[in-house]
Protein backbone atom coordinates (compact mmCIF):
# COMPACT_ATOMS: atom_id res chain seq x y z
CA UNK A 1 0.00 0.00 0.00
CA UNK A 2 1.81 3.74 -1.05
CA UNK A 3 0.48 7.19 -0.58
CA UNK A 4 -2.48 7.97 -2.78
CA UNK A 5 -2.03 11.59 -4.08
CA UNK A 6 -4.69 12.50 -6.07
CA UNK A 7 -5.12 14.60 -9.30
CA UNK A 8 -7.02 17.64 -10.57
CA UNK A 9 -8.36 17.79 -6.99
CA UNK A 10 -11.31 20.68 -6.95
CA UNK A 11 -11.92 19.90 -11.05
CA UNK A 12 -14.86 18.61 -12.49
CA UNK A 13 -15.38 16.08 -15.56
CA UNK A 14 -18.22 16.13 -17.76
CA UNK A 15 -19.10 13.74 -20.39
CA UNK A 16 -20.99 15.66 -23.64
CA UNK A 17 -22.74 13.01 -25.74
CA UNK A 18 -23.99 13.73 -29.64
CA UNK A 19 -26.66 11.93 -31.34
CA UNK A 20 -27.46 14.19 -34.07
CA UNK A 21 -27.43 13.70 -37.82
CA UNK A 22 -26.21 17.48 -37.95
CA UNK A 23 -23.60 17.53 -35.26
CA UNK A 24 -20.57 15.86 -35.01
CA UNK A 25 -18.42 15.05 -32.02
CA UNK A 26 -16.19 17.43 -34.08
CA UNK A 27 -18.08 20.04 -34.21
CA UNK A 28 -18.34 20.15 -30.16
CA UNK A 29 -15.06 19.60 -29.94
CA UNK A 30 -13.79 23.01 -31.95
CA UNK A 31 -17.22 25.00 -30.27
CA UNK A 32 -15.56 24.03 -27.04
CA UNK A 33 -12.09 25.11 -27.56
CA UNK A 34 -13.59 28.58 -29.34
CA UNK A 35 -14.98 29.32 -26.02
CA UNK A 36 -12.61 27.52 -24.27
CA UNK A 37 -10.24 29.23 -21.08
CA UNK A 38 -7.99 26.97 -19.48
CA UNK A 39 -9.97 23.17 -19.31
CA UNK A 40 -8.98 20.17 -20.97
CA UNK A 41 -11.01 18.99 -23.86
CA UNK A 42 -10.79 15.22 -25.41
CA UNK A 43 -12.52 14.60 -28.23
CA UNK A 44 -14.15 11.04 -28.41
CA UNK A 45 -16.30 8.60 -30.72
CA UNK A 46 -19.45 9.75 -28.91
CA UNK A 47 -18.53 13.35 -28.29
CA UNK A 48 -16.14 14.89 -25.60
CA UNK A 49 -15.26 15.34 -22.34
CA UNK A 50 -14.47 18.30 -20.40
CA UNK A 51 -12.59 18.68 -17.25
CA UNK A 52 -11.66 21.88 -15.27
CA UNK A 53 -13.46 24.60 -12.51
CA UNK A 54 -17.12 23.90 -12.07
CA UNK A 55 -17.59 27.56 -13.47
CA UNK A 56 -15.83 26.99 -16.77
CA UNK A 57 -17.33 23.79 -17.42
CA UNK A 58 -20.77 25.01 -16.65
CA UNK A 59 -20.12 27.48 -19.01
CA UNK A 60 -18.81 25.61 -21.69
CA UNK A 61 -21.68 22.60 -21.53
CA UNK A 62 -24.09 26.07 -21.45
CA UNK A 63 -22.32 27.08 -24.76
CA UNK A 64 -22.00 23.87 -26.32
CA UNK A 65 -26.09 22.59 -25.45
CA UNK A 66 -27.08 25.32 -27.81
CA UNK A 67 -25.39 23.80 -30.87
CA UNK A 68 -28.18 21.71 -31.13
CA UNK A 69 -30.54 21.43 -27.90
CA UNK A 70 -32.32 18.07 -28.25
CA UNK A 71 -29.22 16.04 -29.63
CA UNK A 72 -26.60 16.51 -26.90
CA UNK A 73 -26.72 15.08 -23.85
CA UNK A 74 -24.50 15.87 -20.72
CA UNK A 75 -23.63 14.14 -17.52
CA UNK A 76 -21.14 14.33 -14.97
CA UNK A 77 -17.74 11.47 -14.87
CA UNK A 78 -15.69 11.25 -11.64
CA UNK A 79 -12.40 10.17 -12.98
CA UNK A 80 -10.66 12.67 -15.19
CA UNK A 81 -9.82 11.56 -19.06
CA UNK A 82 -7.14 9.04 -19.27
CA UNK A 83 -7.05 7.95 -15.59
CA UNK A 84 -5.24 4.68 -15.64
CA UNK A 85 -7.79 2.72 -13.79
CA UNK A 86 -10.85 3.66 -16.45
CA UNK A 87 -8.88 4.27 -19.72
CA UNK A 88 -9.25 1.33 -21.56
CA UNK A 89 -5.95 2.04 -22.96
CA UNK A 90 -4.48 1.02 -19.67
CA UNK A 91 -7.16 -1.93 -19.10
CA UNK A 92 -8.13 -3.28 -22.82
CA UNK A 93 -11.34 -3.55 -24.14
CA UNK A 94 -14.15 -1.86 -23.71
CA UNK A 95 -14.03 1.13 -20.57
CA UNK A 96 -16.05 0.11 -17.46
CA UNK A 97 -19.13 1.90 -17.85
CA UNK A 98 -19.66 1.99 -21.44
CA UNK A 99 -21.87 -0.36 -21.84
CA UNK A 100 -24.13 1.37 -20.19
CA UNK A 101 -23.89 4.56 -22.82
CA UNK A 102 -23.92 2.35 -24.99
CA UNK A 103 -27.55 1.20 -24.02
CA UNK A 104 -29.07 4.60 -23.12
CA UNK A 105 -27.71 6.46 -26.96
CA UNK A 106 -29.53 3.50 -28.06
CA UNK A 107 -32.84 5.85 -26.88
CA UNK A 108 -31.41 9.07 -27.18
CA UNK A 109 -33.77 8.73 -30.90
CA UNK A 110 -36.46 8.81 -28.40
CA UNK A 111 -35.52 11.46 -25.98
CA UNK A 112 -34.67 13.46 -28.46
CA UNK A 113 -38.41 13.43 -30.13
CA UNK A 114 -39.83 13.54 -26.28
CA UNK A 115 -37.40 17.25 -26.07
CA UNK A 116 -38.48 18.83 -29.42
CA UNK A 117 -42.67 17.33 -28.47
CA UNK A 118 -42.62 18.71 -25.10
CA UNK A 119 -40.67 21.90 -25.88
CA UNK A 120 -43.42 23.90 -26.59
CA UNK A 121 -45.87 22.14 -24.30
CA UNK A 122 -47.71 24.44 -20.92
CA UNK A 123 -48.41 23.04 -17.59
CA UNK A 124 -51.77 21.10 -19.11
CA UNK A 125 -50.72 20.05 -22.27
CA UNK A 126 -47.12 18.57 -20.01
CA UNK A 127 -49.78 16.62 -17.49
CA UNK A 128 -51.53 15.12 -20.06
CA UNK A 129 -48.68 13.28 -22.03
CA UNK A 130 -47.09 12.48 -19.17
CA UNK A 131 -49.37 9.25 -19.28
CA UNK A 132 -47.50 6.23 -16.91
CA UNK A 133 -46.12 4.35 -19.66
CA UNK A 134 -47.32 0.45 -18.72
CA UNK A 135 -45.76 -2.83 -20.09
CA UNK A 136 -47.74 -6.20 -21.37
CA UNK A 137 -48.03 -7.97 -18.18
CA UNK A 138 -45.78 -11.57 -18.49
CA UNK A 139 -47.24 -14.45 -19.80
CA UNK A 140 -49.33 -15.94 -16.68
CA UNK A 141 -47.60 -19.59 -15.47
CA UNK A 142 -51.54 -21.37 -15.93
CA UNK A 143 -51.91 -20.09 -19.37
CA UNK A 144 -48.44 -21.00 -20.68
CA UNK A 145 -49.03 -24.71 -19.02
CA UNK A 146 -52.35 -24.62 -21.07
CA UNK A 147 -51.29 -23.79 -24.02
CA UNK A 148 -48.29 -26.34 -23.48
CA UNK A 149 -50.71 -29.31 -23.09
CA UNK A 150 -52.72 -28.12 -26.13
CA UNK A 151 -50.13 -28.36 -27.90
CA UNK A 152 -49.09 -31.77 -26.98
CA UNK A 153 -52.87 -33.13 -27.24
CA UNK B 1 -32.54 24.11 -7.25
CA UNK B 2 -33.53 20.76 -5.76
CA UNK B 3 -31.42 18.10 -5.80
CA UNK B 4 -33.08 14.88 -7.51
CA UNK B 5 -31.38 11.31 -6.93
CA UNK B 6 -31.30 9.58 -10.21
CA UNK B 7 -31.81 5.52 -10.12
CA UNK B 8 -29.68 4.11 -12.31
CA UNK B 9 -27.31 6.37 -10.55
CA UNK B 10 -24.47 6.23 -13.85
CA UNK B 11 -27.83 7.61 -15.97
CA UNK B 12 -26.91 9.53 -18.94
CA UNK B 13 -29.92 10.44 -19.53
CA UNK B 14 -32.14 11.14 -16.24
CA UNK B 15 -28.89 13.09 -14.83
CA UNK B 16 -29.19 15.10 -18.65
CA UNK B 17 -33.09 15.92 -18.28
CA UNK B 18 -32.78 16.90 -14.38
CA UNK B 19 -29.86 19.54 -15.07
CA UNK B 20 -31.21 20.57 -18.66
CA UNK B 21 -34.38 21.64 -16.48
CA UNK B 22 -32.41 23.25 -13.80
CA UNK B 23 -32.50 21.21 -11.01
CA UNK B 24 -29.35 19.37 -9.60
CA UNK B 25 -28.83 15.48 -10.47
CA UNK B 26 -27.33 13.13 -7.93
CA UNK B 27 -25.68 10.48 -9.43
CA UNK B 28 -22.80 7.86 -8.33
CA UNK B 29 -20.02 10.08 -10.42
CA UNK B 30 -20.35 12.84 -7.63
CA UNK B 31 -19.57 10.44 -5.16
CA UNK B 32 -16.95 8.77 -6.99
CA UNK B 33 -15.02 11.73 -8.21
CA UNK B 34 -14.81 12.79 -4.33
CA UNK B 35 -13.48 9.56 -3.06
CA UNK B 36 -10.49 9.57 -5.96
CA UNK B 37 -10.15 13.44 -5.03
CA UNK B 38 -9.47 12.41 -1.95
CA UNK B 39 -5.89 12.12 -0.56
CA UNK B 40 -5.10 8.46 1.35
CA UNK B 41 -3.84 5.47 0.67
CA UNK B 42 -3.64 3.86 -2.98
CA UNK B 43 -6.76 1.67 -3.31
CA UNK B 44 -7.91 0.87 -6.78
CA UNK B 45 -9.81 0.70 -8.59
CA UNK B 46 -12.30 3.28 -7.21
CA UNK B 47 -10.40 4.04 -4.00
CA UNK B 48 -12.60 2.01 -1.94
CA UNK B 49 -10.89 1.62 1.44
CA UNK B 50 -10.99 -0.58 4.21
CA UNK B 51 -12.67 2.87 6.00
CA UNK B 52 -15.99 2.46 3.54
CA UNK B 53 -17.53 -0.95 4.64
CA UNK B 54 -17.44 0.87 8.28
CA UNK B 55 -19.22 4.31 7.40
CA UNK B 56 -21.85 2.60 5.38
CA UNK B 57 -22.70 1.16 8.73
CA UNK B 58 -25.09 4.80 8.82
CA UNK B 59 -27.19 3.00 5.72
CA UNK B 60 -27.02 -0.80 6.29
CA UNK B 61 -27.30 -3.18 9.01
CA UNK B 62 -23.68 -4.84 10.37
CA UNK B 63 -25.09 -8.26 9.11
CA UNK B 64 -25.39 -6.73 5.65
CA UNK B 65 -22.35 -8.16 3.49
CA UNK B 66 -19.41 -5.30 3.69
CA UNK B 67 -20.04 -5.26 -0.59
CA UNK B 68 -23.48 -3.85 -0.47
CA UNK B 69 -21.97 -2.00 3.16
CA UNK B 70 -19.00 -0.70 1.12
CA UNK B 71 -21.57 0.71 -2.17
CA UNK B 72 -23.38 2.22 0.24
CA UNK B 73 -20.91 4.40 1.40
CA UNK B 74 -20.90 5.63 -2.00
CA UNK B 75 -24.57 6.18 -1.95
CA UNK B 76 -25.18 7.36 1.36
CA UNK B 77 -24.18 10.36 1.25
CA UNK B 78 -26.13 11.48 -2.34
CA UNK B 79 -29.36 9.83 -0.14
CA UNK B 80 -28.78 11.64 2.34
CA UNK B 81 -28.82 14.86 0.34
CA UNK B 82 -31.63 13.78 -1.92
CA UNK B 83 -34.56 16.03 -1.69
CA UNK B 84 -36.58 14.18 -4.47
CA UNK B 85 -35.72 11.18 -6.55
CA UNK B 86 -36.81 9.75 -10.08
CA UNK B 87 -36.76 5.71 -10.44
CA UNK B 88 -36.22 4.17 -13.74
CA UNK B 89 -37.55 0.77 -12.54
CA UNK B 90 -36.39 -2.50 -15.20
CA UNK B 91 -33.63 -0.35 -16.70
CA UNK B 92 -31.63 -3.52 -18.48
CA UNK B 93 -28.25 -1.67 -17.78
CA UNK B 94 -28.27 -1.75 -14.19
CA UNK B 95 -27.80 -5.45 -13.88
CA UNK B 96 -24.84 -6.61 -12.56
CA UNK B 97 -23.73 -8.23 -9.91
CA UNK B 98 -25.53 -9.87 -6.45
CA UNK B 99 -23.66 -6.83 -4.48
CA UNK B 100 -24.63 -4.43 -6.82
CA UNK B 101 -28.31 -5.96 -7.22
CA UNK B 102 -28.89 -5.60 -3.30
CA UNK B 103 -27.40 -2.40 -2.97
CA UNK B 104 -29.82 -1.08 -5.89
CA UNK B 105 -32.24 -2.90 -3.70
CA UNK B 106 -31.65 -1.05 -0.53
CA UNK B 107 -31.10 1.85 -2.42
CA UNK B 108 -34.83 2.37 -3.39
CA UNK B 109 -35.53 1.17 0.08
CA UNK B 110 -34.30 3.60 1.94
CA UNK B 111 -35.50 6.32 -1.03
CA UNK B 112 -38.93 5.16 -0.15
CA UNK B 113 -38.88 4.93 3.44
CA UNK B 114 -37.47 8.45 3.11
CA UNK B 115 -40.81 10.40 2.13
CA UNK B 116 -39.57 12.41 -0.71
CA UNK B 117 -41.39 13.06 -3.92
CA UNK B 118 -40.51 10.23 -5.92
CA UNK B 119 -41.13 9.44 -10.09
CA UNK B 120 -41.44 6.11 -11.00
CA UNK B 121 -40.70 5.10 -14.52
CA UNK B 122 -39.55 3.06 -17.23
CA UNK B 123 -37.28 3.97 -20.39
CA UNK B 124 -39.24 4.14 -23.46
CA UNK B 125 -39.32 2.02 -26.15
CA UNK B 126 -41.22 4.32 -28.68
CA UNK B 127 -41.31 7.93 -30.12
CA UNK B 128 -44.54 8.33 -27.93
CA UNK B 129 -43.45 6.72 -25.14
CA UNK B 130 -40.24 9.06 -25.61
CA UNK B 131 -42.98 12.05 -25.14
CA UNK B 132 -44.26 10.67 -22.23
CA UNK B 133 -41.30 9.92 -20.41
CA UNK B 134 -39.89 13.88 -21.04
CA UNK B 135 -43.11 14.90 -20.19
CA UNK B 136 -43.57 12.79 -17.36
CA UNK B 137 -39.59 14.27 -15.97
CA UNK B 138 -40.65 17.61 -17.09
CA UNK B 139 -43.98 18.28 -15.00
CA UNK B 140 -42.62 16.51 -11.74
CA UNK B 141 -39.43 18.68 -11.80
CA UNK B 142 -41.61 22.03 -12.20
CA UNK B 143 -43.84 20.61 -9.25
CA UNK B 144 -40.85 20.41 -7.36
CA UNK B 145 -40.25 24.42 -8.34
CA UNK B 146 -37.00 26.12 -7.74
CA UNK B 147 -35.77 25.35 -11.26
CA UNK B 148 -34.73 27.32 -14.15
CA UNK B 149 -34.90 26.62 -17.89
Amino acid sequence: MKEYIPEYVGSVTKYVFVDSPDTTPQDLAIAAYEVAMGVMIKETCFGIQVTGSPDEVSRIIDALRKLDPYHIFVKDRGFPPGDQRRCRANLGGARPGYLGHEYEIGLARFISYGLRETDTMNDNDLLKAAVPIRRASPLDIDDLSTIIETEEA
Amino acid sequence: MVKVFIYPATSLMLSDLVARFGHEPLGSALSIRDHIQTPGFDSPPLQITPEDPKKGLRWAAVEVPSGVRGRMSVYGPLLDAAEAAIIVNDAEFAFGCMGCARTNELLIFRLKQKEIPILDLVYPKTQDEGVAFVASIKSFLKELGGGEE
